[in-house]
């Protein structure tokens, strides 16, 4: 699904790599914290993966692609394949919950009568069925990042990347959003999530990889947050 | 669906930077008008050029008994009628001589009565002080300097002289604004390009949320970039439009009503030639602002 293969990556004018020298290997279906303190690598780590960047050294293949390889405009193609949620929401405040999960599938050219049968699916899916015309700012935190996941898997992709999807949420939110994202593992995707949430890593049990100083210092399957910060 | 999409995204653009867009039609409606004004211009040049050199000759004057001082050629007095008789079998030689006409002092005295008869000058003139001529007609007038070359230094020419050099004036000051239409219409061209860039500038600005999420996604860059492109083809239609406005305006109120009227002498151009201009506008109009566009997002849309 995902494999590292030596991979330092630089970004121009800057002396320190953002990551070090970094393998490994991660299979379909797993679910995968990914830990560290700011600055340790973890955003250059998922920018690889959605080829935002390419690597300086090494090779990166994400879904049985070597990404240093793909040609530009093969990308969006690649991401289609590929969901993401972050911190943020990252969610249109002009249009309904139902407009933005559709948008998804409009900028990909889906037909009209897939999409007037899939939103309401997913919506429901996440826990929000029935506030498809709700705008945005109506909801809570937690029902925004439901409404970012729905957009996110509304493709049924085959990987979930979540960037502290919990980063803005109070800690029993946070549990409904991980008991959301264990779901949605369970239905085959592969979740690569990175946070700072020593609580829900501790909770959750699963592989824990922890970055420094862009360097992979630990890789622990049913692993800990494993350090004070 | 996709239709749909794209003509509400481009509305929302067009409205959200009204001003900009206000601008950029503006200085594409004023930058191709001039380049429309310039073309027609032209075309008003060569009509002029085609009109007037048909009529115009090259003359060859020849010594007349008064002349004796003005010249070597005509030191030995009057041109005789065996040298006149040598340079018109000449001519009639020359390939590129369609016709040669003659002149003499008698009509010529007729002319010049019919063009300055009222004035106080035309009782001055006696037919014997005007010179006889060799009125000549050349296929390609301008190739006058064979003529000259060939008759200029014969005993008994006083003089070959170029009809052309009373027009060429004309056409050079014509030319001369034409020229300087053209370098303002490259720096309106040039406004109206850095406008349009700035524009989707700020247009993808102010869209980064949404064509970031449609990155993620993974909408392909066409799908992103299309309705930035369509704007700006949309406002330079405009603009055109407005160009072509302009044009039809301008022949008809300054070209049929003011000069046709004014200078009969020259014939102007017919609608045909506008009618030609006007798609060459619109075309421009809609290619250019959109291929600024295209490579203005290369830089600030990362796709």
């Amino acid at each position: 699904m995902i494999r590292f293969d030596n991979v330092s990556k630089t970004y121009p004018k800057q002396n320190r790599p953002a990551l070090r020298d970094v393998s490994l290997e991660i299979e379909r279906g797993e679910f995968v914290f990914l830990v560290g303190s700011s600055g340790s690598g973890k955003s250059t780590f998922l920018r690889l993966l959605l080829r935002e960047e390419r690597a300086s050294h090494g090779a990166v293949h994400v879904l049985g692609k070597d990404l240093g390889k793909l040609s530009n405009w093969k990308v969006p193609q690649m991401r289609r394949q590929i969901g993401t949620v972050f911190q943020d929401f990252r969610l249109l405040p002009n249009k309904t919950v139902g407009q933005n999960v559709a948008f998804a599938l409009e900028v990909i050219g889906k037909p009209r009568g897939q999409i007037r049968k899939t939103v309401p699916e997913v919506l429901d899916l996440v826990g929000l069925g029935g506030k498809e015309d709700r705008m945005p700012g109506e909801l809570s935190g937690g029902e925004q990042q439901r409404v970012a996941i729905a957009r996110a898997f509304v493709n049924r992709p085959m990987l979930l990347i979540a960037d502290e999807p919990t980063g803005n949420l109070d800690p029993q939110t946070s549990v409904g959003i991980m008991k959301l994202l264990d779901r949605i593992n369970r239905t085959g995707t592969t979740v690569v999530m990175a946070t700072h949430d020593q609580q829900i890593v501790d909770q959750m049990r699963k592989r824990v990889m922890e970055l420094e100083k862009g360097r992979l210092v630990r890789d622990q399957s049913r692993g800990v947050y494993g350090y004070q910060h | 669906m996709r239709a749909q999409f794209v003509l509400s995204e481009i509305g929302v653009g067009l409205r959200r930077n009204l001003t900009m867009t206000f601008a950029v039609i503006v200085s594409v409606a004023l930058s191709l008008g001039l380049f429309g004004a310039s073309l027609l211009m032209r075309d008003q040049v060569s009509t002029m050029k085609g009109y007037w050199y048909d009529k115009v000759n090259v003359s060859i004057f020849f010594c007349n008994k008064n002349d004796a001082d003005s010249g070597a050629n005509c030191a030995k007095g009057a041109a005789t009628t065996q040298q006149k008789n040598d340079i018109r079998a000449e001519l009639n030689r020359l390939p590129i001589v369609e016709k040669v006409s003659y002149e003499s002092s008698d009509q010529a005295y007729k002319h010049y009565k019919e063009q300055f008869g009222d004035t106080p000058v035309a009782g001055l003139v006696t037919p014997d002080q005007l010179p006889e001529s060799f009125r000549v007609k050349l296929k390609d007038p301008t190739k006058f300097a064979v003529i000259k070359s060939a008759f200029s230094e014969r005993p008994g020419v006083q003089e070959v002289q170029d009809q052309r050099d009373t027009v060429e004036p004309l056409f050079n000051l014509l030319n001369g604004m034409n020229i300087a239409a053209l370098c303002v219409m490259g720096l309106m061209l040039v406004v109206a390009l850095l406008l349009i860039v700035n524009t989707v500038r700020v247009s993808a600005f102010s869209r980064r949320r949404e064509t970031g999420i449609m990155r993620l996604v993974g909408a392909s860059s066409f799908y992103i970039q299309m309705p930035f492109i369509l704007e700006a083809a949309i406002a330079g239609l405009i603009g055109a439009a407005f160009a072509c406005v302009l044009i039809v305006g301008g022949k008809f109120v300054l070209v049929n009503n003011w000069l046709a009227e004014k200078i009969q002498v020259i014939n102007f151009i017919g609608w045909d030639s506008v009618v030609a201009v006007l798609p060459l506008v619109l075309l421009i109009g809609l290619l250019m602002p959109a291929l600024a566009a295209f490579f203005a997002l290369r830089k600030y849309l990362k796709v």
